[in-house]
């Protein structure tokens, strides 16, 4: 009777009672057959790699790690977390060049973003998305978001360090690689709105990568090497310097507090609850009820928000939603949650790109339906995957805030 | 953050608590630990259909005097029929289109091809007003190759044995085989994803056209209609015979397409509802509760004048066995259970299970309890209370929705 009690296993795989409702919400099968689907890959085939690891699948690849398995699992079972736990152990297959440049964003960023004239346009050209397509099996029909020419990074340190100093509370902002290499926009606003609610805006020591990518293209080593930097910057900032660690990005954010313990092996547990996402941080500092926002007026504007596969595995869509809501011109429509497409690098692959656009077609349906006059979301590579599948802009609810605020005027009221 | 209500499990019971108080004008919150076991219903609803002392249900109006003072519905009382029509308008309104009465029972098929007492079925589905539709007639059914959620065979025998004469028509699509790739994925709800297709649609109706003459019914598994009543209008439309669909083994694409209809009809009402987050701990002061704490929202209270228990029994983790007692593992509360674990269930699985009436003690408003005192604010709603027994009576559906919609009462 005392094993009952105690009986605890990893990722809880031991819970699953096959009741298949994963199988509903898995978005990869219906398009992919190839995939076998979450409850196969995850607890069923988890019992037997137990047994012998050589009845590994490498079809798991296919497996988006959207993670939409797990929200609806009734049993808590971490299905997804079982299945890409079972690549890292299992799969012998070495990562490609393709595999690792897609994953590298660090490092293929930072040399980018110094030729960016001629990166953007090369990689436009016919020629080029010829080899992208036939040598290195990057989907033809893929544009890679522009790279920026001065980096969010040197942008914050020549404007925006020095007065960060004079506010009264103060935070560490993980930018992740998208903004400091191909949108610092976002984070000049993130700072115009923080900066508004009385909060100075630092950079942590030391920022690497998230690694999300790395972790799915199967570069785990690397993975957990920039994970242990991280948290050690996290640390830093969140300990000795009491200041929360807060990003714009769902994905990065999730990554770190939950990937990092569960597939990469490195603790977070003293820091885990002081990592936050931006429009959580800003939904708590308004609803705190210490802070006043003085609105610019404008013209109504109807923005349909799609909730990140990452965003509705941490459940906080509610407060991107809340935060777009109270804004007084805004006239929000919440499309209901479902997979994109993209994966991250997954839809930039040639062998994914139809499956990619099959999974997403029903959600740029639901959009064209709403007919928004943009669309909002949390994750950078949703809104690649929207803006080259449909007519409309994607903007971050941070940018909206942004934009909608008197950032000077509401500035002045937190003094 | 703060709301009027929150109510713990997004099933039926938890959805239609919530849609009637949105209707109200209160704002709701609905936090549920995964989907819901609506995933495994049949396409029917059941009120009560045999008492406990096995005295089958013809009129579950005038058979609710008769059961025990502490089973759920006679909580309710006077208002049960009051309750059942509202139940009955409520999936109407919200876009669950459904038929049957309180006071006459009506019948569905199962997926082994038995045919069920019932109270209401979906419309579009399948729905009989007697035990023996199909005495006499020619049925064609159509098995799709692969399908291995569909008991061909159980549901010829069981179809012929009352008295009808049935042939089996495999259909083999293109569209289909694909799914084939990975065997364990074919199932109902990816071969209705596949349907949602229009081209596939009309293959199909291609092979159903050439095979059906001759035949009074056309039976298909259920597996049309994920994502609305679509593709089930459309076969039933063009196929001049009357269509039978008969439910497959989970998951349920009727049962699915239900949850999300009632979901959608909650968030169109301003309804919020966060899925896969489960509570961990509250914050209670006395009898009151103030707020819960959630795995997802950590340090974020979710704060609100009045809770509703909706988590559902033992499936859904509402109610915890661990091998000496019943728990209920949000606030505690007394759970009603039998001493001593041999007397909790039947060797024979098919017997009656003395477990499945185990729930959670109320007051007569539904308040949950705690050492015998009621809770204020805290009420239980569907199969996580006691005194039931959803299975051998056929009452799961029933409790759900009219203690949803009696505690909606008490909160408005």
């Amino acid at each position: 009777m005392n094993m009952q009690l105690n009986n605890i296993s990893e990722n809880n795989f031991e819970q699953c009672i096959k009741c298949t409702v994963c199988t509903v919400y898995c978005p990869v099968v219906p398009v992919n057959p190839n995939y076998p689907g979450p409850k196969q890959a995850g607890p069923d085939g988890e019992r037997l790699r137990l047994k012998r690891g050589e009845f590994f699948d490498e079809a798991l690849k296919y497996c988006l790690n959207c993670k939409r398995c797990e929200v609806a699992c009734p049993s808590n079972v971490k299905i997804g977390d079982i299945i890409q736990k079972a690549r890292i152990k299992y799969s012998a297959k070495k990562p490609s060049l393709r595999d690792i440049m897609l994953a590298n964003t660090d490092f293929v960023g930072t040399m980018a973003s110094a030729f960016s004239p001629i990166v953007n346009t090369t990689l436009g050209l016919k020629p080029v998305k010829a080899v992208l397509d036939g040598v290195l099996k990057i989907d033809k029909h893929r544009q890679f978001p522009k790279y920026s020419g001065e980096k969010f990074e040197t942008w914050f340190k020549k404007h925006a360090m020095a007065e960060q100093d004079a506010y009264k509370n103060h935070l560490s902002f993980f930018h992740g690689c998208y903004i400091n290499y191909n949108y610092p926009q976002l984070g000049k606003d993130f700072v115009n709105v923080l900066n508004a609610l009385g909060y100075g805006v630092h950079l942590l020591d030391k920022e690497k990568c998230c690694g999300v990518a790395l972790v799915s293209n199967g570069l785990i080593n690397q993975a957990r090497k920039q994970a242990v930097s991280n948290i050690e910057s996290i640390r830093k900032s969140v300990l000795e310097n009491h200041r929360p660690v807060v990003g714009a990005s769902s994905t990065c954010i999730f990554t770190m507090r939950d990937e990092y313990p569960h597939l990469l092996d490195v603790d977070n547990s003293d820091v885990r609850d002081s990592i936050d996402l931006a429009t959580r941080f800003v939904y708590r500092v308004i609803n705190s009820g210490k802070v006043k926002l003085c609105f610019k007026k404008g013209p109504k504007q109807k923005i349909a928000y799609h909730t990140p596969c990452h965003m509705e595995k941490l459940g906080w869509g509610y407060y991107s939603t809340e935060v777009l809501r109270a804004i007084p011109t805004v006239d929000l429509t919440v499309l209901e949650s479902q997979c994109c497409g993209i994966g991250g690098t997954y839809g930039f692959k040639k062998e994914n790109y139809p499956t990619s656009q099959g999974i997403g077609a029903s959600l740029f349906e639901q959009i064209s339906n709403v007919n928004p006059d943009f669309v909002s979301t949390d994750c950078e590579t949703c809104k690649w995957q929207i803006e080259m599948s449909t007519t409309y802009k994607v903007k971050h609810p941070i940018s909206v805030l942004a934009e909608a605020l008197d950032i000077e005027a509401t500035k002045k009221l937190n003094k | 953050m703060k709301f009027d209500t929150i109510i713990i499990g997004g099933g039926l019971a938890g959805l239609t608590c919530g849609i009637q108080l949105q209707k109200s004008g209160k704002k709701c919150l609905i936090v549920s630990s995964g989907q819901s076991a609506l995933h495994f219903s049949s396409g029917a609803f059941d009120l009560l259909t045999t008492l406990n002392d096995g005295t089958e249900v013809e009129n579950a109006v005038e058979a609710v005097s008769k059961l025990d003072s502490n089973h759920p519905y006679s909580i309710i009382g006077s208002k049960f029929a009051h309750y059942a029509e509202e139940a009955k308008n409520l999936l109407n309104e919200s876009g669950v289109a459904v038929v049957g009465s309180a006071d006459k029972r009506a019948y569905k098929i199962t997926p082994m091809g038995t045919m069920k007492p019932t109270w209401l079925s979906l419309a579009d589905f399948s729905h009989f007003d007697n035990p023996t539709p199909f005495k006499g007639k020619k049925v064609a059914l159509f098995s799709i190759a692969g399908f291995l959620d569909f008991n061909t065979k159980f549901v010829v025998d069981n179809i012929e044995a009352t008295g009808a004469t049935v042939k089996i028509i495999n259909i083999c699509l293109p569209e289909i085989e694909r799914l084939r790739t990975s065997p364990t994925e074919m199932r109902s709800s990816n071969i209705a994803k596949v349907f949602q297709n229009e081209n596939t649609l009309n293959a199909l109706l291609s092979t159903l056209k050439c095979n059906t003459n001759g035949f009074d019914v056309v039976a298909l598994p259920a597996v049309f209609g994920l994502f609305g009543p679509e593709p089930v209008k459309v076969i039933k439309e063009q196929i001049g015979t009357p269509v039978c669909l008969i439910p497959t083994m989970p998951p349920s694409v009727p049962g699915v397409r239900a949850q999300r209809q009632l979901r959608s009809a909650f968030e169109r009402l301003g309804g919020t509802y966060m899925l896969g987050d489960t509570v961990v701990s509250t914050k209670v002061d006395g009898l009151k509760a103030k707020s819960l704490y959630t795995v997802n929202h950590v340090e974020e209270p979710l704060e609100a004048d009045n809770f509703v228990l909706a988590a559902g029994s033992f499936f859904s983790n509402g109610l915890h066995a661990t091998p000496y007692a019943i728990e209920e593992p949000i606030f505690g509360a007394d759970v009603n259970f039998l001493e001593g674990r041999a007397n909790w269930f039947d060797q024979n699985v098919f017997n009656k299970q003395n477990y499945m009436t185990f729930g959670v003690d109320v007051d007569s408003t539904f308040h949950i309890k705690k050492n015998g005192k009621s809770f204020e604010n805290v009420y239980a709603i569907g199969s996580i209370l006691s005194g039931f027994n959803p299975i051998y009576e056929g009452c799961g559906g029933g409790v759900s929705m009219l203690t949803a919609l009696c505690v909606a009462d008490n909160i408005k």
